[in-house]
């Protein structure tokens, strides 16, 4: 039998972005919330100091601020007629783990997305008609508009010091900032990053190619930043150890040093570490989530923690899988395409190409994880699509976020004094500009449970069924070509694109933007929470983040994530604790 | 004698580790010259090399017929050539030993639950080997195939006997039996590319010459003052972890 423990107000189930920013938000409404984190209490003081983090063996390559593995992974499969297998060592994503989640070794790069993504389906039907939508491609509106998240965008751009340039500020375009971008009631609270030499000469050539540079928005702090809450951070040394790592100048905004410490502060706040939750437990009605179950890790014991409110912020995957085994809903079947959990994985994708820069002396070791210059005229629905054969796209970068030895293993797979000579010239030469391209969801691409592989708590592990489709390649090879074209115009040589594998590989590295599963919408047929992220059937259980997403974006997600999670945050305040039910 | 072979009987011979003898060769101008042209050639972070005398390196991982095996094929991944040196004086067999002896070797953090079944490549790594069982198992195979065709152990083939059997390796013409021979030579190139630009710490990238070669200056604290200044070139004061603790100097 399960040690009980006294009921609080609310629990979160993960403590990242999503988690922290609830807790911080509850927590000052007066709320007691109790954050159950599988992963160890991360110190930055201590973890993350100077010199031992620049360490990358340890965190690069190792992944040692990420997921366990060993403890739990998924299975995967490109197709239903394979046998999925465990992904038995991290690559394509690198979940995180312990206090913060992956915010303490993410990039920062911070976007809104384009008022089209929140209304992808309505405005493809109004543009090009129902003929341009694949008949397997499930796209739908999120019921949340651009306009209604925008006030939240803000707020989560104040809380993690954004830096960046407006370019469509109250509907007034902006000289050097994102003409595509949504309008903003304000300016970012930051100045932008200082731009790379990289980025300077990819700024140079897509102007004069017609196209709309501007500073990539960054969560690493362009200068010394106390934010509303109170929390000082740093500014950033552009010290080419930020993705993967944490940052030891305090310079990336992280759950750590914002919106945690915030709710530490408030004295409501209790985060216990080495807690794996196992299960949400139900009433007999079905429609009352009442606690959750999970393992101490430190002892092996099993602790339920009830709960008035349930909040599942532990990441896609950890969201979906503890639905699946608590047997919340209905399991997406891609055969019928009847179900909800499950349905509708995305992930990002990429594309782009690869050249030399043979005299200029780049000092490729220096950067920052949002150090960038982008261009936004290929992404959502910003160029015409008729005749071309896909919808959505893709933001294109010239991203200067440091080049460790490791990981850019320069030369590629080649060995002997050929490959130390070429290596030795490649590495400060090397360029590459990348496009961050959407996918979108298809009816084969969704995660269930595996029937085969357990976890080490005997729970089975989350299957992931996932390939491009042709909408995905025929964007791929749109956007190579012209990043091709750019970089040439930068005087690159040797230019190579570098589009999409026929498959996708679970094995090499490419984002940790895993979305969908439980996702949001008006229709309880065809989505699991409504737009506030709030389960349709259980008015007390929130499923809250980028499992949340009906598809993926052409940008990174974690700006919508944060906006979405204040948006509902808000929601509770304001209405939900005074009057507990559906929000609408 | 091969090259690699007297190499080895040298440093062997000599007592000492790889790492302290790679010293004298990182000063060399080539690797300055080539990785920073326009950098002044003084280094004034370089620490103090590893005291004359220092105790020789002890594997703790692999047996003397294996670490003949490794130091031999780590000096033909990259070799000490014009540009200064290589793997195996950058201590690369250190590196790969420790790994192979700690949590790297083991597995650890991988998921490890069967069953066991060849998957397609996307699906990733899928053999039931952990990367000490994959070096343990390869390296008597790659022998026995050296023996029948040269009648000589890898150790002590030609460098050129020695690249042909690794490109057999790396092209999985050369038939290991049950074990992939491709799957051998992506972890040894992978670990010892690791090795060679990995913090000394780890005891490979002995007086950071990998990072040298390429110009990769390091753990430096702060790269602000310079993002913006696009023809100033960096003062290439190499530094790594250990270069900050004075117990540590590496
Ligand atoms: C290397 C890297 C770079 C990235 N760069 C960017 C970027 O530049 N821009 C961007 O927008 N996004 C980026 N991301 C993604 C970003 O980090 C995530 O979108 C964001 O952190 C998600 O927040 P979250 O709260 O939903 O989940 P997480 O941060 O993953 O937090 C979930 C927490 O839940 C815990 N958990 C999971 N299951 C359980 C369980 N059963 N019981 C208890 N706890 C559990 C986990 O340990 C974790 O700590 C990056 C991610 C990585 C890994
Ligand atoms: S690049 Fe900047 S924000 Fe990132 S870890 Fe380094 S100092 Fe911190």
């Amino acid at each position: 039998m399960a040690k009980k423990l006294p009921a609080v107000d609310a629990v979160m189930v993960g403590v990242g972005w999503t988690g922290g920013i609830l807790a911080a938000e509850l927590t000052r409404a007066g709320v007691s919330v109790v954050g159950l984190e599988r992963g160890p209490s991360r110190d930055s003081n201590i973890e993350f100091a100077f010199p031992h983090i620049r360490d990358e063996l340890k965190y690069g390559i190792r992944f040692g601020l990420a997921q366990d593995v060993s403890r739990d992974t998924l299975t995967f499969r490109n197709s239903a007629e394979q046998t999925a297998l465990p992904m038995r060592q991290l690559g394509s994503f690198l979940l995180g783990s312990g206090t913060g989640g992956a915010g303490a070794h993410w990039n920062g790069q911070t976007w809104r997305w384009t008022p089209y993504d929140f209304e992808i389906l309505s405005q493809t039907r109004a543009r090009y008609g129902q003929g341009a939508i694949d008949e397997d491609m499930q796209i739908q509106d999120w019921g949340v508009t651009y306009q209604q998240l925008e006030p939240f965008y803000d707020k989560f751009e104040r809380t993690a010091g954004i830096g960046g340039k407006a370019g469509n500020l109250q509907g007034k375009i902006q000289a050097g900032g994102n003409p595509f971008e949504g309008a903003r009631a304000s300016e970012y609270p930051n100045p932008p990053m200082k731009r790379s030499q990289l980025g300077d000469l990819f700024q140079t050539a897509t102007q004069s190619m017609g196209y709309h540079p501007f500073p990539g928005p960054s969560a690493n702090m362009t200068q010394a930043y106390t934010n509303p809450d109170g929390q000082s951070l740093g500014a950033c040394m552009y010290c080419g150890h930020c993705e993967r790592f944490g940052c030891d100048y305090n310079a990336k905004a992280s759950p750590n040093n914002t919106v945690l410490p915030t709710a530490m502060a408030t004295g409501k706040f209790d985060v216990r570490h080495n807690a794996n939750v196992v299960r949400v437990n139900m009433d007999s009605s079905g429609k009352r989530a009442v606690s959750v179950t999970y393992i101490d890790l430190l002892t092996g014991e099993e602790i339920e923690q009830p709960a008035d409110m349930i909040f599942l912020t532990s990441f896609t995957f950890g969201n979906v899988k503890l639905l699946l085994v608590s047997k919340i809903g209905d399991v997406y079947d891609p055969v019928t395409n009847k179900g909800t959990v499950g349905r509708n994985y995305t992930y990002q994708l990429s594309a782009g190409a690869g050249g030399t820069l043979d005299d200029k002396d780049l000092k490729v070791f220096a950067g920052a994880g949002a150090e960038s210059v982008v261009i936004d005229d290929f992404n959502g629905d910003h160029f015409d699509h008729t005749g071309l054969g896909f919808l959505h796209g893709g933001s294109i970068s010239a991203s200067s976020s440091g080049a460790r030895p490791i990981q850019s293993n320069p030369g590629g797979a080649a060995w002997g004094s050929a490959w130390k000579h070429a290596a030795a010239q490649a590495y400060n030469h090397s360029v590459g500009i990348g496009a961050q391209v959407s996918s979108l969801p298809f009816r084969s691409n969704h995660l269930d449970l595996d029937p085969t592989y357990r976890d080490a708590y005997g729970l089975p592990l989350v299957r992931m069924t996932f390939d491009y489709r042709g909408n995905e390649s025929k964007r791929s090879q749109y956007l190579t070509a012209i990043t091709t074209k750019i970089l040439t115009a930068m005087g690159a040589k040797n230019v190579v694109g570098r589009g999409l594998p026929e498959h996708y590989s679970i094995v090499p590295y490419q984002s940790t933007h895993n979305q969908g599963g439980a996702i949001m919408g008006m229709d309880p047929s065809t989505s699991v929470v409504n737009p506030y992220m709030q389960h349709h059937q259980v008015s007390n259980l929130f499923v809250v983040g980028a499992s949340s997403f009906p598809h993926n974006s052409g940008f990174n997600p974690t700006g919508t994530v944060g906006a979405m999670t204040y948006r509902l945050a808000d929601a509770l305040i304001k209405r939900y604790l005074k009057n507990p039910g559906f929000l609408t | 004698m091969s090259d690699a072979n007297e190499r080895r009987k040298f440093l062997k011979g000599l007592g000492l580790a790889a790492v302290s003898l790679g010293i004298g060769s990182v000063a060399e101008p080539p690797v300055e010259a080539q990785a920073q042209p326009a950098a002044p050639p003084a280094m004034p972070a370089m620490p103090a090399a590893t005291p004359a005398g220092a105790s020789p390196y002890t594997y703790v991982f692999f047996n003397s017929t294996e670490s003949a095996f490794v130091e031999a094929a780590v000096a033909r991944l990259i070799p000490k050539d014009d540009l200064g040196p290589g793997a195996l004086e950058a201590g690369v067999a250190y590196y790969i030993d420790g790994q192979l002896a700690g949590w790297y070797g083991e597995a650890g953090r991988w998921y490890w639950q069967g069953p066991w079944q060849q998957g397609t490549p996307q699906q990733g790594y899928q053999l039931p080997l952990k990367p000490s069982e994959v070096y343990r198992a390869a390296i008597p195979l790659i022998n026995d195939y050296t023996q029948k065709q040269f009648k000589a152990d890898f150790a002590d083939l030609s460098a050129a006997q020695q690249d042909t059997v690794l490109s057999g390796l790396e092209k999985g013409d050369i038939d290991l039996g049950r074990l992939p021979a491709r799957t051998f030579f992506a972890f040894l190139l992978q670990n010892t590319k690791e090795g060679f630009f990995a913090d000394p710490t780890y005891g490979g990238n002995a007086q950071m010459v990998g990072w040298k070669l390429i110009g990769y200056p390091g753990v430096q604290p702060s790269y602000s003052q310079i993002i913006e200044q696009y023809t100033t070139p960096f003062p290439m004061t190499y530094a790594s972890i250990g270069s900050y603790t004075e117990d540590n100097p590496r």
